[in-house]
């Protein structure tokens, strides 16, 4: 791999950024919206609980680790898709640029944007509702590693799909992290769930971050093994996206895809 | 990377391809066809629409898959070594504009990043002042005029020097003056730093004026290959425009016309 063409696409999207930065605005709406509501959620439940609980590490620290996933996967897929809406895939793929190359660019480039917006979140859920976030310690690197590759895993999973469906199929991914969320078990034990539920969650990494957090916020030990195999199954399905991706690349090369992309084409 | 050449580079080919064929399905697109362009020749791909021209140009970029056949870039195998292959060519088409949302001077810093080069800031000033495009350098590529988005285009196309440069109808924007300048640049490109180029355009005054030898395409297949200035009188022809139109229009008689 080469440095260059890596840096390229993140000097792109800073280009856009300086050029536009209006683009800032959804980054830090939609946050610190996520982290009012849910922190003022908090707030009443724990003042209706007469004390016995606190929901804030709970809720607010799930709904902080969520978001921290989902920001990094639309990080990556909103990168893919300002080629898309510039239809300059012709321009980038008749460049040396390799398929490496770029999804490392996207995923740095999603690691810069969606940085903000967690830092936002940290702010706003320290300052105003007392979140004690790194109390989690250690753990909570394994946990933010976890939940990054998944982000990513989705991100490039997703731009698979508008690669392979066409443009208009980005509204297929939106809803994405919102459809997972109720498998991914954010802010409640996973044993609530039907048993068929269970069993999706089982290849959801978020599910067992969320459930490791939980076990440390009661007291428990280190969730070693739940950190271990959400690792694996991240690490897996990172692999399986990355072969699913450059299967769909090379179909879109096969096929004239790549080179009609200008098109609207969603099937 | 290096933006010189050694001088055993430019002995090869700047473009070799070879019995290219490609088949969507059971309609054939591009059927067999070979040819060269040859480093400081300017080379027409001709043909109407749907001949297979912008096919051919998509397989030598590595965006379209050939069914079968090869194409080898300065002796490079695209299939093989596709980043050192792409990075000694480069391309400009009506159809495939700069990023609007990226001003002059991000699009060629951005592509220059892609292409590897180094120094970026010299050549990109360079280009900048080549194309006239100084005053322009801070304003969005979605703003200018087409005249001007195909002169930055064309400048991105030079960014790394390319032993092979591909250009789709290049002109088909610019006024007659414009024009004039930008043939004129390019004819120089291919004299002076020994640049193959593959030129498609329907414009035939403008193929006799600046390509050394043309290829003509009908429904996917070569016919006539020739110097734009003779090959018309060859074949029973008035000037080049009336042989595009015979092509055009009977292909296999055409064909079947070449001695």
């Amino acid at each position: 791999m080469n440095w260059r063409p890596i840096a390229g696409i993140v000097l792109r999207q800073i280009y856009l950024m300086r050029g536009s930065p209006v683009r800032l605005f959804p980054m830090v709406t939609w946050v610190a919206i996520d982290i009012v509501l849910w922190g003022f959620i908090t707030r009443y439940l724990n003042t209706v609980s007469g004390g016995g609980m606190d929901f804030v590490p709970t809720l607010l620290g799930g709904v902080l680790l969520w978001d921290f996933c989902t920001r990094i996967m639309q990080g990556v897929t909103t990168a893919f898709l300002e080629d898309v809406w510039s239809r300059n895939f012709l321009n980038l793929f008749a460049s040396p640029l390799s398929i490496s190359e770029y999804i490392t660019g996207l995923v740095i480039t999603s690691v810069v944007t969606s940085s903000i917006g967690v830092l936002i979140m940290l702010l706003l859920a320290t300052g105003l509702f007392h979140l004690q976030f790194f109390s989690l310690g250690l753990p909570l690197l394994g946990f933010l590693t976890v939940l990054f590759v998944f982000g990513i895993t989705l991100g490039i999973f997703a731009s698979a799909i508008v690669l392979r469906l066409g443009p208009a199929s980005e509204w297929l991914l939106w809803p994405l992290p919102a459809l997972l969320s109720p498998f991914a078990a954010v802010f409640y034990p996973l044993s609530v769930l039907p048993h068929w539920m269970q069993w999706v969650a089982h290849a959801l990494p978020p599910s067992y971050v969320f459930e490791g957090m939980r076990a440390l916020l009661s007291g428990g030990s280190f969730p070693g093994m739940l950190l271990l195999q959400a690792t694996l199954v991240a690490a897996l399905e990172l692999l399986l996206a990355a072969y699913f991706y450059g299967r769909v690349y090379r179909h879109a090369v096969r096929t004239g895809l790549l080179a009609r992309y200008s098109a609207e084409s969603a099937a | 990377m290096t933006t010189s050449r050694t001088p055993i580079e430019s002995d090869r080919p700047a473009l070799r391809a070879r019995h290219l064929r490609k088949m969507y399905g059971a309609v054939t697109a591009v059927d067999d066809i070979s040819f060269t362009v040859n480093s400081g020749e300017i080379v027409g791909l001709l043909g109407p629409n749907g001949a297979g021209k912008t096919t051919t140009i998509n397989m030598v970029l590595g965006v379209l898959a050939a069914t079968s056949g090869r194409v080898e870039i300065d002796g490079i195998d695209i299939a093989r070594q596709r980043a050192r292959a792409l990075a000694r060519t480069n391309f400009a088409a009506v159809y495939a504009a700069l990023p609007g949302n990226l001003t002059v001077a991000e699009n060629l810093r951005f592509f220059g990043l892609l292409y590897g080069i180094a120094p970026l800031r010299r050549r990109v000033e360079q280009l900048l002042h080549e194309f006239d495009l100084l005053h322009l350098r801070h304003t969005k590529c979605g703003l200018l005029s087409s005249g001007e988005q195909t002169r930055a285009a064309l400048a991105k196309a030079l960014l790394n020097r390319p032993q092979l440069l591909l250009l789709d109808e290049p002109m088909a924007s610019l006024d007659p003056s414009a024009a004039q300048t930008i043939r004129a640049k390019i004819k120089a490109l291919a004299a002076q730093d020994h640049c193959g180029i593959l030129w498609t355009s329907h414009n035939m005054n403008e193929v006799e004026a600046v390509c050394d030898r043309v290829l003509f395409l009908s429904h996917g297949k070569a016919l006539l290959e020739g110097n734009p200035r003779t090959l018309p009188r060859e074949h029973g022809s008035a000037t080049l425009e009336d042989l595009f139109i015979r092509v055009a229009r009977e292909p296999l008689a055409a064909g079947a016309a070449n001695p």
